[in-house]
């Protein structure tokens, strides 16, 4: 089968690999039908993250119709068309009991912090992930959902990640209503958040990057105030300025390790590997919320460590809430969502790509062109 | 490694005031996390079935089983395969821990350009960096990086071929 194939940093290509089968009684083998690249990919493309293998296959976001049952599988059959979150969770272990999807115990050998992912480094498990014709997965009884009927695969692709963990940044933020909302990043995920801040009862929604047309897109889709951080001389008195000195009630990191807006973070994080990533947006979420506020980090880091303000999270009483979305528990809610017209997932939309061109789609969703802000692969033809 | 000596766990009914300002509203972690579904402290619950891997699987010291399932691709090898190994002798808590995979990542580069190499593939690296959407949507951006890796790759070659003109010629 052909699949992504991961050489090393800012280098991958499609390949032909061998076929995935059934590893597990409770596996499933699905043939892909769409597979996002995803924001965080970039932290693996970009080599940020520990014990990333050359010759890995990438892809946590995909969905795909079920080619293979393993023995002790009930719930699905072989044809179904599932969403896959991107989470790998075994739905009876302590944390998986409590709803805590994305930090199952059973699915990843190699680090105990992190849950299992789906191509997303050894640090997750070392599973291959969806940017392939076909792909293994693992607790396939659990995670994976059937499409409705009425939804559009292209939807159903980002419930998978993308909608639950704009979601869930959200309600991380515990928004009441009326309450101001900054959203650091206008990626994918930062446009989700933001959009999903006012189901929870925004009053004020702001989105910071500086990718013009990307905030372009966030003004109107979300719909949010959006502003470019290169305008804004200090990003901290910028917020109180908007908000008659106190700060918002709840700030959203959306953009982890890759943020640009500081050279040394940049140099120290990005470029010299000395911290876990450029943790700039954390700076600004922290010194730009208001005391007693809160801060919603999904943005992904690394592994290591951090220069954040710490002092100012005590000072100013902040609650910081993060985690990898808990897609499982989500997708009820979200799935109503859709059907309701609340949300357009596919609207984020804008690069159809077959997989054999996987190169260049890296390449052009990396460096911001074409005006790309999700592109999609489809591993098995573009019908 | 010293061996720490276990001291006996204390009876919580037996400390003055236990609970008495428990508030099960006291939960930021809600709605993410049902803690009515809580187990308990240790690992109560009942394990899949256990996937039986055919080749090597690191695992992090911090876990005391093999967890259920686990990815299979990409086994280590080489000299990058024992600098995880060596690794994986840290915990997850170790910055030794994730210097040495991030060093074995590198190394892992150089050992997939042999690979490819040895099996008479010549790696097409522009390409596999997204050169031709460079050349499609931001030709100034390819022209100006072909002109800082052709400059640099000059001056290699001038940096060489000074150093081979200093050297004494050889007697024979």
């Amino acid at each position: 089968m052909l699949a992504a194939n991961y050489r090393g940093p800012y280098r991958v290509r499609a390949q032909q690999k061998i076929m995935p089968c059934i590893e597990h009684p409770r596996d499933a083998v699905v043939r892909v039908t769409r597979s996002c690249i995803c924001g965080s990919d970039l932290h693996l493309y970009h080599g940020m993250v520990p014990d990333t293998r050359v010759g890995t296959t990438f892809g946590h976001e995909f969905c795909g119709v079920v080619e293979e049952v393993g023995s002790d599988v009930e719930k699905l059959k072989v044809g179904d068309h599932v969403i896959v979150p991107f989470n790998i969770a075994c739905g009876q272990c302590h944390f998986c009991k409590q709803g805590l999807f994305g930090n199952c115990h059973e699915a990843n050998p190699e680090a105990t912090a992190a849950g299992g992912i789906f191509g997303y480094s050894h640090t997750t498990g070392g599973f291959d992930g969806g940017q392939a014709q076909y792909a293994r997965v693992p607790y396939a009884d659990v995670g994976p959902t059937l499409i409705p009927d009425w939804m559009h695969p292209d939807d159903a692709v980002m419930m998978t990640d993308v909608v639950p963990t704009g979601y869930q940044a959200a309600e991380m933020g515990g928004i009441q209503k009326g309450d101001t909302v900054v959203v650091f990043g206008a990626g994918p995920v930062g446009i989700m958040a933001a959009r999903c801040a006012w189901l929870f009862g925004a009053g004020r929604v702001i989105v910071i990057d500086h990718v013009h047309y990307r905030l372009d897109f966030a003004r109107h889709y979300c719909p949010a105030e959006v502003y470019d951080f290169r305008d804004i001389e200090d990003m901290a008195v910028f917020i109180k300025k908007e908000t008659d000195s106190l700060g918002a009630d709840v700030c959203i990191d959306a953009v982890g390790g890759d943020a640009a807006g500081n050279a040394l973070h940049t140099l120290f994080g990005t470029k010299l590997k000395l911290e876990a990533g450029s943790a700039i947006a954390l700076h600004w979420a922290i010194n730009s919320v208001k005391k007693g506020g809160i801060v919603s980090v999904v943005g992904v880091y690394g592994p290591t460590g951090n220069m954040v303000p710490m002092g100012n999270v005590l000072n100013k009483g902040i609650t910081i809430r993060a985690n990898q979305a808990s897609v499982k528990r989500l997708l009820p809610r979200l799935i109503e969502h859709v059907r309701e017209g609340r949300i357009d997932p596919k609207a984020l939309i804008t690069h159809r790509v077959p997989l054999e061109d996987i190169s260049d789609a890296y390449h052009i969703f990396s460096a911001k062109l074409d005006g790309c802000i999700k592109p999609v692969l489809y591993p098995n033809g573009l019908s | 490694m010293t061996t720490v000596a276990r001291q006996q766990r204390i009876d919580p009914q037996t400390v003055i005031g236990w609970g008495v300002d428990a508030d099960p509203r006291n939960d930021p972690t809600y709605p993410m996390r049902d803690r009515s579904k809580d187990d308990g402290p240790g690992m109560n619950w009942q394990r899949p079935p256990l996937q039986r891997p055919n080749v090597e699987i690191l695992r992090s010291i911090e876990h005391n089983r093999m967890p259920a399932v686990m990815g299979t691709g990409q086994p280590p090898s080489g000299v990058s395969g024992s600098m995880r190994r060596a690794a994986f002798g840290y915990s997850e808590s170790d910055w030794r821990h994730w210097l040495m995979l991030m060093g074995a990542d590198r190394v892992n580069v150089v050992e997939g350009v042999l690979a490819d190499l040895s099996a008479g593939h010549i790696p097409n690296i522009p390409g596999e960096m997204g050169a031709r959407a460079e050349w499609e949507h931001n030709r100034a951006g390819f022209v100006r990086k072909a002109v800082i890796v052709a400059g640099a790759a000059l001056l290699v070659a001038a940096l060489v071929k000074a150093r081979r003109d200093q050297r004494p010629p050889r007697l024979r």
